[in-house]
């Protein structure tokens, strides 16, 4: 029993990570003030770019590196189009989407050959722990970066600017904020984020697989705003989502016959449940999407 | 404005001097054009397979081929509107998702001859003359694959996981079922399903994640059907050291050592075999059910597997084929 509880948390674990990474990304890039939903097109950049440094470099770390490097990359296209060039932030955040989907069968196909899979690369060494075994140190990294994430977002000056900038630029502004580097480092911060939530994704593989974020960032996006826009609440959300698609896992496995079409909506019915104020409103900070100066001075 | 009106008539007249350089090239040969499914070329699986076909068939006969790799749903058809309308001969489509273009375009060109691989069959859709409609009996590859989990397990556990949970899909997971108790009947056979949308096929992670719970709870060989999806669920073969069953082409080499075999659709057969029959006047329309009969369907055995699977079992898979073949078992499809 023990082990089949055990069994149920780690595989929770393994699936919430990229929503937490994501998630906590998208709550440092939302309190700038700039929506993203482009954390589906990073996450598969990070995962190309990961899978790709780790296959020349030879080093999964360095690999791991390498997708964030890309996640910041590619959020820093969004950045621009959305804070410098004032593009609707929906568009943009679609625009990388689907971009990312392109330029990664692109590029699968001139390094491996193959527009479904590349090669496989070497996988990151597991950590052995007591009672719960080895385990992927990506599990370790992130739990430092849901804490660190709390404490620079409301325990630092630079988090209070952040969201500062994300509730009210005009008067971050007037305090002689620089309101686009804020936005900058936020998106940037998402980026970074995401492209590891990417990394891990891949990692778990030991390979890239066309298209293989498969709608996590859009969980992400659902996690962040179950979370209320804190990197606890949004770690927690997403603990919730992995922690049912687990429960419907085991489900499956055990031949229980209910419908898999049932038990595969639940996240998304949590998910609306939560949007709907049942359980506490969420409230996005009051200037996210809005660009800043408002008027078009380029 | 006229620098425009000039700049179009001179893009014209280099368009048409494209075109009319092309068709030097196809001049009195049997002009087949083909249009992939999503994925495109290097898919490892269905694209590559119906390639394979086309460049033995190019390599074979005295034709000129031309390809095309669609991005997006809209791609689709006018990819087969622009073979048939510049005069090819011969048109695939490549996938379940042409059926319903592929039907209304063979309406359009009555001259043209089509072929769409892995046609939807369903009431209603009347399959023209010149289209011939090919259809696999997955369930009698799955069967089996199935006896052969059958007859190997260890644990007296199998499982099943599919991609998407549609009719197409079930018939792999049925004639799975039915090929494992045939030679097993105590046999536990596990299912899961990764999703309800198109997602299923390419969600590798969450087909890691449903073998790893399908393996600790008991299972030793894990049959897929479900894109790379598939491929999450060979890394958690290798991890845990057990054995899987690929799918539609030979997928040994995505991990080998773990791929017992592999079900496949021998769709460059088909390819290979409709453009001969088309050279020699002898094109067929009409849906084509390929079976294991017709060598639509199989299972992989060969230098790479072949210390896996001992010479008994495969004695045994062997009739339970040729009883398929000669009517003798049935294998039993879901009610619709």
């Amino acid at each position: 029993m023990t082990d089949f509880v055990l069994n149920i948390l780690l595989q929770t674990v393994r699936i919430s990570v990229p929503y937490i990474l994501a998630a906590v990304g998208g709550v440092f890039s939302e309190s700038s003030g700039v929506i993203n939903i482009g954390l589906e097109g990073i996450m598969l950049n990070g995962a190309f770019c990961s899978v790709v440094g780790t296959y020349y470099l030879g080093n999964p770390w360095l690999g791991l590196i390498a997708g964030v490097t890309g996640g910041i990359i590619t959020s820093v296209i969004h950045a621009v189009s959305c804070i410098r060039y004032k593009v609707n932030h929906i568009v943009s955040g679609v625009a990388i989407n689907i971009f990312a989907v392109g330029i990664t069968k692109f590029f699968l196909i001139l390094v491996f050959g193959s527009s479904s899979n590349s090669a496989r690369i070497i996988p990151l060494k597991l950590i052995t722990f007591p009672v719960i075994g080895g385990i992927s140190p990506v599990i370790v990294i992130t739990v430092f970066i849901v804490v660190l994430a709390h404490v620079i977002l409301f325990k630092t000056p630079f988090g209070l600017r952040l969201r500062a900038c994300g509730e009210n630029p005009a008067a971050a502004d007037s305090l002689g904020i620089n309101v686009w580097l804020m936005r900058y480092s936020g998106v940037a911060i998402s980026g970074a984020l995401a492209g590891l939530a990417g990394a891990w994704l891949a990692m778990q593989q030991s390979q890239f697989t066309s298209n293989m974020s498969s709608g996590r960032g859009f969980i992400a996006l659902a996690a962040m705003i179950f979370g209320k826009w804190t990197p606890l609440g949004a770690t927690g959300a997403a603990l919730i989502f992995g922690l049912a698609e687990s429960i419907q896992i085991h489900v499956q496995t055990m031949g229980v016959n209910i419908p898999s079409q049932f038990i595969q909506s639940i996240p998304y019915l949590l998910t609306i449940i939560v949007l709907s104020g049942l359980i506490g409103r969420s409230e996005p900070p009051a200037a996210v999407g809005k660009p800043y100066p408002e008027e078009l001075s380029l | 404005m006229s620098s425009t009106v000039k700049f179009l008539f001179i893009s014209v007249f280099l368009l048409g001097g494209c075109t009319a350089g092309k068709n030097d090239g196809s001049a009195g040969k049997l002009k087949v054009g083909l249009v992939f499914d999503i994925g495109g070329r290097g898919d490892k699986s269905f694209n590559d397979s119906a390639y394979r076909g086309l460049e033995k068939a190019k390599a074979d006969f005295d034709i000129y081929t031309e390809y095309v790799e669609p991005g997006s749903g809209a791609d689709r058809e006018s990819a087969l509107r622009m073979f048939a309308s510049r005069g090819f001969d011969l048109v695939f489509g490549i996938g379940i998702l042409f059926t319903d273009d592929i039907t209304r375009i063979a309406n359009d060109f009555p001259d043209v001859d089509f072929v769409c691989i892995d046609y939807n069959i369903s009431e209603g859709l009347n399959v023209p003359d010149n289209l011939a409609a090919i259809n696999y009996s997955e369930q009698e590859g799955s069967f089996l694959v199935g006896s052969i989990a059958g007859l190997m397990t260890k644990t007296g556990t199998v499982g099943f996981i599919g991609g998407m949970d549609i009719p197409l899909i079930h018939k792999f997971e049925t004639g799975f079922v039915q090929g494992v108790k045939e030679v097993n009947p105590g046999c536990r056979v596990l299912v899961a399903y990764a999703g309800v949308t198109g997602e299923a096929f390419k969600n590798p992670a969450k087909g890691k994640e449903l073998a790893l719970s399908q393996y600790h709870s008991g299972a030793d060989i894990i049959y897929h059907a479900s894109g790379s999806t598939g491929l999450g669920v060979f890394e958690a073969a290798r991890e845990k050291d057990m054995l899987a069953i690929g799918v539609d082409s030979d997928q040994y080499h995505e991990a080998p050592g773990n791929i017992l075999t592999s079900m496949i659709k021998r769709v460059d057969v088909s390819v290979y075999h409709i453009i001969r029959n088309k050279m020699t006047g002898q094109f067929e329309g009409g849906i084509k059910q390929l079976g294991l009969k017709d060598n639509g369907v199989g299972y992989i055995y060969d230098e790479n597997n072949r210390f896996l699977i001992s010479p008994d079992i495969i004695s045994r898979v062997e009739e339970l084929k040729r009883k398929i073949i000669d009517g003798e078992i049935e294998i039993q499809l879901e009610e619709k």
